[in-house]
C-alpha cells in the first residue's frame, strides 16, 4: 500500500494528491477525496483566519498509527493524509484524505474513520482570528460533542467492519 | 523531566516547555497536574478545570492515571480540534 502523510504549512492541491495515488494503478476502483476547508464563519461570526497549532512528532506518529489501522479494519491500496499547520485564510483547504481501494465501501469507510479521528484525536488545535477591530482578537474553537461521538463510534465493534466489496 | 505545553494551556501558562523536577510522590499524571496547578497564578489558571485537560507521555496520549515515572517528555494539552 502506498501511504503519504504530509504536516505542512503550505498549501496543496487535492485533485494532484489523488491523481498522484492513482498513477499507473489497474488494480484502484475506488478513490475517495476528502478536503476539509476554512470558512469564513465560526459559531456564526465572521472571521479572518485560522492559525493551526500542533505537536510535532506526535501528531505525525498518531496519524500513521491510525492510517495502520484503518489498513488493518479496510482492504485499502492507497492512503494520502495531508494536514496544514500555521495560518489559513477562508476559502482555502486545511486537510486531505485520499483512501483508494478496490471497491467504494472500504474506501468511502476508511476516509471518514480518519477524518472522524483527526477531528477529534489528532494534536491539532485550531485558533481563531477576528477581524481587525474585533475584541477578543483571538480564540481558541471550543471542541464539539459531536466530533467527539463520530470518533467514538469507531471504538465500538463497527457493523460496516470488513465490508469490502 | 520536560514538560511541553500546547494551546491555551501553553498562553495561559506563558511558557511552550521547561524542565521539571516534581518532588517524590508525585506518580502520576494526574497528580503532576495538581502540583504544577500549585506553582502560580498562570498554572492555576491553565488547570482550573482539570477534566478537560489531555495529556501525552512520550507523545503518545495518556489517561490522568497514567504513571510518570521513565517519562522523559510530558504534555498537556485542550481537547483537540484538528482536522
Amino acid at each position: 500500500m502506498i501511504t503519504t502523510i504530509r504536516l505542512q504549512n503550505q498549501i496543496f492541491d487535492a485533485a494532484a494528491e489523488a491523481a498522484l495515488l492513482t498513477r499507473s494503478r489497474t488494480d484502484i476502483g475506488a478513490v475517495v477525496t476528502f478536503t476539509g476547508i476554512c470558512r469564513a464563519d465560526e459559531n456564526g461570526e465572521p472571521i479572518a483566519a485560522l492559525t493551526l497549532e500542533y505537536y510535532p512528532v506526535m501528531a505525525e506518529a498518531e496519524i500513521a498509527r491510525h492510517v495502520e489501522e484503518a489498513q488493518a479494519r479496510w482492504p485499502l491500496l492507497g492512503v494520502t493524509v495531508i494536514h496544514r499547520h500555521g495560518r489559513i485564510a477562508p476559502g482555502e483547504p486545511i486537510v486531505l484524505v485520499v483512501t483508494a481501494s478496490s471497491h467504494r465501501l472500504a474506501a468511502f469507510a476508511a476516509a471518514e474513520f480518519l477524518m472522524d479521528y483527526l477531528k477529534a484525536r489528532a494534536p491539532f488545535w485550531k485558533q481563531v482570528e477576528k477581524p481587525a477591530g474585533a475584541t477578543p482578537e483571538r480564540t481558541w474553537v471550543e471542541p464539539k460533542a459531536a466530533d467527539d461521538s463520530a470518533a467514538e463510534r469507531w471504538s465500538a465493534p463497527s457493523p460496516r467492519r470488513g465490508a469490502a466489496k | 523531566m520536560k514538560v511541553r505545553y500546547f494551546a491555551w494551556v501553553r498562553e495561559r501558562i506563558g511558557l511552550a516547555e521547561e524542565d521539571i523536577e516534581p518532588p517524590a510522590g508525585i506518580a502520576t499524571v494526574g497528580e503532576l497536574l495538581a502540583w504544577l496547578a500549585q506553582r502560580g497564578d498562570g498554572y492555576a489558571y491553565a488547570f482550573e478545570n482539570p477534566k478537560v485537560i489531555r495529556a501525552a507521555i512520550d507523545k503518545s496520549h495518556v489517561r490522568s492515571d497514567a504513571r510518570i515515572e521513565g517519562a522523559g517528555e510530558i504534555a498537556f494539552f485542550p481537547p483537540m480540534t484538528g482536522g
